[in-house]
């Protein structure tokens, strides 16, 4: 039986299971008017037992999937002839592939012999007894786990503190998912960054103002040395970032105020959304936008002006992602200019401010710190943007502070060292992860920075 | 149509006393007692306030005079800190907020179209119930009113302000050496001298104050009730309170408000020895809360 019909079958019986469980704690005690002598509600004599149904069954389930492949090949190889048995991993690997690729009727890569055939046949023969066998247990585990479980069933059990206790831990390893993933991600990042670093001095990384990431495949290729100075990088990734926060700070923070402080509550009702819209377009459209539109436009003035201005400029690249930014900016400025107590802005009207007096002189103050935090994380959210600069900023890796000027930055740089065909364990590669980590531990700084500044200033009025 | 659908959300907000309700429809029209006064410095005429459909204030007639501190009591939500809200119109910043009638602020009328309600706030100041200095250090907070209007020409004045400003709220004492401490560091009581003291550098005619001891310990209220006593040499005073003690303590006249409407208005003593309607007496004997 296939896994997808086991588990609904699992289900089935779980379905059963709760109303067996449900009316034997209810028959117990003398039918469903005498439910107050439980310990716990009915129902959840039903989950206790639906959870023994299924519960162990999923997990011998789990266990099976992940164990079956590696039972079934080195059953397979068992029953190889002896010559196979000197083979090296690697080879065994392979020939483990093309058995279990022949016996699904794939293509498979080497010469077909009649030891091969042998072994496909063997390879489904045990697949297939596998899942008899697994499809037996599973039940009738689930049988097994159902049938205690209902026994156990008695007035004073703690039905509702076991259920509970179950969804508790089912919770925790929801979450832990979530966490245990980014830790594997950064640990990932870290390791092949460490590995670059043993290939390129870390010092020629960080300090170095040439970037030319060109190694050699072949050993007789020319120019194969590769060159891995990040600074080009990172100064490009801070004139972009620096542009874009030069118009999103701005806006967005007049936004803000606006919408706080003197919008009517109808203009607000219709703003508010119309940012958020703003904020959900995909950046791969603004990256097009920047690309197409904008860029051309920052030339032509630019030129009309007697700039020299290529066609992918920083400037292009980071005036469309200082829009982008701008909801984000508002809506944390926004929330930071809310969170004054409205009972400071009646002081200050109630001695006679004006309303940009409140605004400057007692609002925007207190409101300081959690604005410059939001700024902080929308400066993370620049430097990590991808999009709108690989498709707007261009890939000359220029050590320049001219906004007309084509620049490239760390995001655009990841991106092409690994698009296309490459060597995982080269220089050039494992250069993405160095880049990676430096953009990482940055971000993080800035994030932990911002939201401590912001949880700081909340904290004040609470 | 409106009037009798305005009646019975009211019936609903009291169904706990319905008798009250309709006397108060019968008798609290008209308001009983002296509404007038020797030297009106303040006057409200027929002041009405609809928040949206709600009714809060109804007809209200009130004069209030030079150098003198008027109580406003009565039970919770008939309207004392909307009417006293009028008088600055702080009402202006609530968006559903309808004030119609007419108040006149030593004869000039101050919901005129020519009245710029940010000038009018400096001369009516205001202190609320809750202390609510701002984020700024104490010496800030008091300079701030002097320093938007101007009131200062140079430091030296500023700071003669803001000494005689803190001496006045009996603050100094306490924060001379710590004038560049955040005002919000300063005790709850402290906070509310900070917050009066903040109020008279401005140099107000009319102090309006909005239960200002409902969030103080016994004594640090006992210490602004003397304060006031010493106030009202200089400025007329609104004090909407909670506490019949305090309103009997503090003020020359005492105004009972319930369901909008201005009961009863008389000297203190009157009010609170013989009272002429029977919802004040009701009220002040503890009967209504
Ligand atoms: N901002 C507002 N928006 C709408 N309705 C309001 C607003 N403020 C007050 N009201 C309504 O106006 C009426 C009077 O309220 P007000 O705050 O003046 O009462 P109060 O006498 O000061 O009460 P309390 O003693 O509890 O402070 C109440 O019915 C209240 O619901
Ligand atoms: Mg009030």
């Amino acid at each position: 039986m296939q896994s997808t019909t086991l588990i609904l079958l699992l289900g089935l019986l779980a379905v059963g299971a709760f109303y067996f469980g449900r009316d034997r704690s209810l028959s117990l005690v003398g039918g469903p008017g005498k439910g107050r002598a439980l310990h716990s509600l009915p129902g959840y004599y039903g989950y206790f037992v639906a959870i023994w149904v299924v519960l162990p069954a999923l997990a011998l389930l789990f266990v099976w999937i992940l164990l079956e492949p590696k039972v079934v090949a080195a059953l397979v190889v068992d029953g190889l002839p002896e010559s196979y048995r000197s083979i090296s991993a690697g080879e065994l690997n392979l020939l483990v592939n093309n058995i279990r690729n022949l016996a699904s009727g794939d293509v498979v890569s080497v010469a077909v012999d009649n030891d091969l055939r042998r072994a496909a046949a063997l390879f489904n023969d045990y697949s297939g007894m596998s899942r008899v066998l697994l499809t037996v247990l599973v039940i009738s585990l689930a049988t097994l786990g159902g049938v205690l479980a209902w026994r156990n069933i008695r007035p004073e059990l703690r039905a509702r503190n076991r259920v509970e206790a179950v969804i508790r831990w089912g919770l925790i390893a929801a979450s832990s998912i979530a966490v245990l993933t980014t830790i594997g991600i950064v640990m990932s990042v870290l390791f092949e960054a460490l590995r670059f670093f043993q290939m390129v001095p870390w010092s020629e990384f960080l300090f170095g103002t040439t970037w030319s990431p060109q190694t050699a495949i072949r050993a007789d290729q020319v120019g194969s040395s590769g060159s891995f100075g990040a600074v080009p990088l990172f100064a490009g990734t801070l004139l972009i970032t620096a542009i874009a926060m030069s118009v999103s700070v701005p806006i967005g923070l007049m936004t803000a105020i606006y919408l706080a402080e003197y919008a009517t509550s109808r203009v607000r009702g219709i703003a508010k959304p119309l940012l958020e819209i703003l904020a959900g377009i995909p950046t791969v459209v603004y990256g097009f936008f920047a690309a197409l539109t904008v860029a051309p436009w920052v030339r032509r003035v630019g030129e009309s002006a007697g700039f020299e201005v290529a066609s992918e400029s920083a400037l292009a690249a980071g005036l469309v992602m200082g829009i982008m930014i701008i909801p984000l900016v508002s809506s944390l400025a926004d929330d930071a200019i809310n969170a004054v107590p409205t009972s400071i802005r009646d002081g200050a009207l109630g001695l006679g401010s004006t309303r940009s007096e409140t605004m400057t002189k007692v609002i925007f103050p207190a409101a300081l710190p959690g604005i410059v935090g939001g700024i902080l994380l929308a400066v993370s959210r620049a430097i990590g943007e991808t999009m709108i600069v690989v498709m707007a900023a261009g890939l000359a890796a220029n050590l320049t502070a001219n906004p007309f000027d084509a620049v490239t930055t760390v995001t655009v740089q990841i991106v092409t060292l690994l698009v296309g065909d490459q060597e995982f364990d080269s220089a050039k590669t494992l250069a993405a992860f160095a880049l990676g980590l430096m953009l990482f531990v940055v971000t993080l700084c800035l994030n932990i920075i911002g939201i401590y500044v912001v949880r700081k200033y909340r904290e004040q009025y609470d | 149509m409106t009037a009798m659908t305005k009646t019975a959300t009211d019936k609903r907000k009291t169904a706990a006393v319905p008798d009250y309700h309709e006397q108060v429809v019968e008798l609290g029209r008209e308001t009983v007692g002296q509404v007038r006064c020797a030297e009106p410095f303040m006057v409200a005429e027929k002041v009405n306030v609809h928040y949206g459909d709600n009714h809060a204030i109804r007809d209200v007639t009130l004069e209030i005079g030079k150098k003198e501190v008027v109580a406003l009591i009565g039970p919770s939500g008939c309207g004392k800190s909307t009417f006293l809200r009028c008088l600055n119109r702080m009402n202006d910043s609530i968006e559903s907020a309808r004030v119609s009638g007419n108040i006149t602020l030593d004869g000039t009328d101050i919901y005129s179209k020519e009245q710029d309600p940010v000038a009018l706030r400096a001369r009516v100041g205001m202190v609320f119930q809750k202390p609510n200095p701002f984020p700024k250090s104490i010496y800030d907070n008091v300079a701030y009113g002097p320093r938007i209007h101007g009131l200062a020409g140079d430091r030296a004045e500023l700071d003669t302000i803001v000494h005689s400003s803190l001496e006045r709220a009996g603050l100094l004492k306490e924060v001379k050496d710590r004038l560049d401490e955040p005002g919000t560091s300063l005790s709850g009581g402290q906070q509310q001298r900070l917050c009066i003291a903040r109020t008279i550098a401005v140099n107000p005619e009319v102090i309006l104050m909005d239960e200002p001891c409902s969030a103080l310990d016994p004594i640090a209220t006992a210490r602004i009730e003397d304060l006031m006593d010493e106030l009202c040499e200089d400025y007329a005073i609104v004090i909407v309170t909670h506490s019949m003690q305090q309103a009997a303590r503090v003020s020359r006249r005492v105004a009972y408000f319930h369901l909008g409407y201005l009961v009863e208005v008389d000297d203190t003593d009157k009010v609170f020895t013989n009272p002429q309607h029977k919802l004040t007496e009701d009220y002040i004997t503890g009967r209504i809360g």
